[in-house]
């Protein structure tokens, strides 16, 4: 029997994991924390109460709007509406302005767009009796505005586009977007979800009508999230049977959630230059170190308009599956675009779209960091990866000079 | 996070046998770039057609280099014959399970056997042995899934739906233009097991219906099925009987040795199949019945 071990020449599991998945959730900040916990013991009470109970749950639901309002430069309280999270916003937004303009039988989206948008297009498309124009992306990621203007007609209600690629930190020119939506006569949805919290985002002299953004993206917890509505929005609600949100959302209110929310939204602000610079420089010095150390790899995306916290790198000839089992061993958690991972089959549609060929798709591997990494972390990362890859690779049938059977 | 058997991580994290072996007896490569995961087995003899040594390459996920590992182990010391009987099920088996959505890692394992054993046989200029034939077609071109496979999935884990036969094989996991393809299988096989009243035929009694001309039919299914096929698979211990004819089905029950042959729908479809389409009708189908 010939002796491989694919952990040789790699250091154990380190005490403390290295968390690299930033874009797929977030750490709950300890300052939210923090302020979750009376809303979980004493001040239990809902905001619709007439007694003391229920005037701090009221207080405390005032607050985190005013500083949703703070972070993405909103006018008023009344253009934030809480939500069950990112995938809730989206749809409200998109099927709520679907109901509000019954004529309007058109959306345009992007093939890149997170599954909370893609999948409802599909079934809007497949069940409801909408057409759907999907752009596409060219090999950085990016869109062409000439297939935009192209795309929208009289009868389109909305035009849905991600801010950032939540694969690639690919970002989108909203404004410039926004303003041939507008031009054109539609409505703007953005979903923000990559973006609130690492970018600036300013609706005081926006284009987008809608905002969709996510509470556990942006250190808060699961289960909370916004839709921005712009101040003479059009918008029918999905979930109707109370007077909450203004009727445009009924239920009461997630009150541990929406304080967290609120908290992890000022916290942002306070940190948004932190993410500018030094997250910006973690990644790239991760990515500099990777791409230099190994062969066969490439950074996907355009690297010249990305979040400040995302790589994704494709390994050829390997799949993403192995390289993440591995990096687990070692103590990281990451994800990939690989089909194995998912339990789809298809590589990721984001790298798909992207035309990434197959060699390259599969093993692609995506790290996002936040303000809680540190630069020893990056530099372990950096330093396992190379191996992790040469190992792999010497179990693997293709190669540069074999790529196919 | 897949939930994985300790054996599945182990021998991901251990495979054993890596490599190519040089100037292999039996070489098999199945899969492809672009399914996302693909597997080189390479197998050296003794003597006696006893596999003394077996190496795999895999590019695929963690329950594909496992699947691999493991069946490397499971063929060494065994001769051609007994490793010719091993199914995906015993690799997935043997790996204290795999995740339903990965048992296509073990049907890869299984695939890639018998192309290596076809190879061996043909650079022989031997005939392929009965249970190893599959002259089928492919069903889903994205992964590049043949017909047997899929119909091999669905009668041997009553598979009842394309979710569940993607889960198995990947076939239908692309672009879904097979999804229709894919029903219709499901929906034979099912009619395949629910066909229990043949047992009940006593042997020999044939019964016919659907189209006419069947006399003369029968004669020449009967001819061809006692003088090409009966005759070979008696040879190896089993047998063929002729149940009966509805239309363009031709119903056949394997007895003796080709009854418990996991292979045995490889044997109907891409040999009896063949073999009566190219001597009576192109129509026909042959199904299996009474297993």
């Amino acid at each position: 029997m010939s002796a491989f071990n694919l952990l040789e020449g790699l250091p154990d599991r380190p005490a403390k994991g290295i968390y690299l998945d930033n874009n797929a959730t977030t750490a709950v900040a300890p300052e939210v924390r923090e302020i979750i916990l009376p809303y979980l013991t004493e001040n239990f009470g809902n905001p619709s109460s007439m007694h003391a109970f229920g005037a701090q749950a009221g207080h405390a639901v005032d607050t985190a709007r005013d500083q949703v309002v703070s972070l993405v430069g909103a006018e008023m309280r009344s253009e934030i509406v809480f939500t069950g999270g990112g995938s809730e916003s989206d749809n409200l937004a998109i099927v709520g302005t679907l109901r509000a303009y019954p004529e309007k039988k058109h959306i345009v989206t992007t093939m890149v767009e997170h599954p909370a948008v893609l999948g409802l297009c599909r079934e809007l498309e497949s069940r409801h009796g909408y057409e759907v124009t999907y752009l596409s992306v060219d090999g950085k990621g990016t869109l062409d505005l000439d297939d935009l203007r192209a795309a929208i007609r009289d009868d389109t209600a909305v035009v849905s586009i991600m801010a950032a690629n939540n694969e690639t930190g690919v970002i989108f020119p909203t404004e410039e977007i926004g303003a041939i939506v507008k031009a054109a006569g539609s409505v703007f949805h953005v979903d923000a979800v990559q973006t609130v919290g690492k970018q600036p985002v300013d609706m005081t002299d926006s284009t987008i009508d809608l905002l969709s953004l996510s509470g556990h993206k942006l250190h808060a917890v699961k289960g909370v999230g916004a839709l921005y509505v712009r101040r003479g929005t059009r918008l029918r609600p999905l979930i109707v049977g109370g007077h909450q949100e203004r009727g445009r959302r009924a239920g009461t209110e997630n009150v541990p959630g929406l304080a967290a929310l609120g908290k992890a939204c000022e916290l942002a602000a306070a940190y948004m230059a932190e993410e500018q610079t030094r997250v910006r420089d973690m990644r790239d010095r991760l990515e500099q170190k990777i791409v230099a150390a190994v062969p066969d790899c490439r950074v996907n995306g355009d690297t010249a308009h990305r979040l400040p916290n995302t790589t994704n790198i494709s390994f050829d000839y390997i799949e993403g599956e192995g390289i993440l089992l591995l990096l687990d061993r070692v103590g990281i958690g990451a994800s990939s675009g690989s089909a194995c991972t998912s339990g789809s089959l298809e590589p990721s549609h984001v790298l798909k779209a992207m035309g990434i060929p197959f060699i390259s798709a599969h093993g692609s591997i995506r790290f996002s960091l936040s303000r809680f990494n540190t630069e020893e972390e990056i530099d372990y990362t950096a330093t396992v990866i190379p191996r992790i890859v040469e190992r792999l690779r010497a179990i693997t049938p293709f190669s540069k000079q074999r790529q196919t059977f | 996070m897949w939930d994985y058997s300790d054996e599945v991580l182990e021998h991901f994290t251990n495979p054993r046998n890596v490599g190519v072996i040089d100037d292999p007896d039996g070489i098999g490569e199945v899969g492809s770039m672009a399914c996302g995961d693909a597997l080189r087995l390479s197998f050296k003899l003794d003597n006696e057609e006893r596999i003394v040594d077996a190496k795999f390459q895999t590019f695929g996920c963690g329950s594909a280099i496992a699947s691999s590992s493991i069946l490397t182990e499971m063929i060494k010391g065994k001769t051609l014959e007994e490793a010719a009987v091993i199914t995906n099920e015993d690799i997935a088996s043997e790996l204290g399970g795999l995740p339903r959505e990965k048992m296509h890692c073990s049907v890869m394992g299984r695939e890639a056997l018998e192309a290596a054993m076809i190879d061996y046989y043909k650079k022989l200029g031997k005939g392929v042995p009965c249970t190893l034939i599959k002259q089928d077609v492919e069903i889903c071109s994205c992964f590049q899934v043949k017909k047997s496979t899929i119909h091999d999935a669905v009668m041997q884990y009553q598979l009842r739906d394309i979710e569940d036969v993607t889960n198995h094989t990947k076939a239908g996991g692309g672009c879904a233009s097979c999804h229709p393809d894919i029903q219709h299988i499901i929906d034979d096989c099912w009619r395949e097991m629910n066909t229990d009243d043949v047992e009940d035929a006593p042997d020999g009694l044939v019964q016919i219906s659907g189209l006419p001309g069947n006399g003369d039919r029968l004669e020449q299914i009967r001819e061809v099925l006692e003088n090409d096929i009966a005759r070979a698979l008696r040879t190896d211990g089993g047998d063929i009987e002729l149940v009966e004819i509805r239309g363009n089905e031709v119903h056949v029950k394997l007895v003796g040795a080709c009854a418990s042959c996991p292979s045995s729908q490889a044997t109907i479809k891409g040999w009896v199949e063949a073999q009566l389409r190219e001597h009576v009708n192109e129509d026909i189908e042959v199904v299996e019945v009474g297993k």
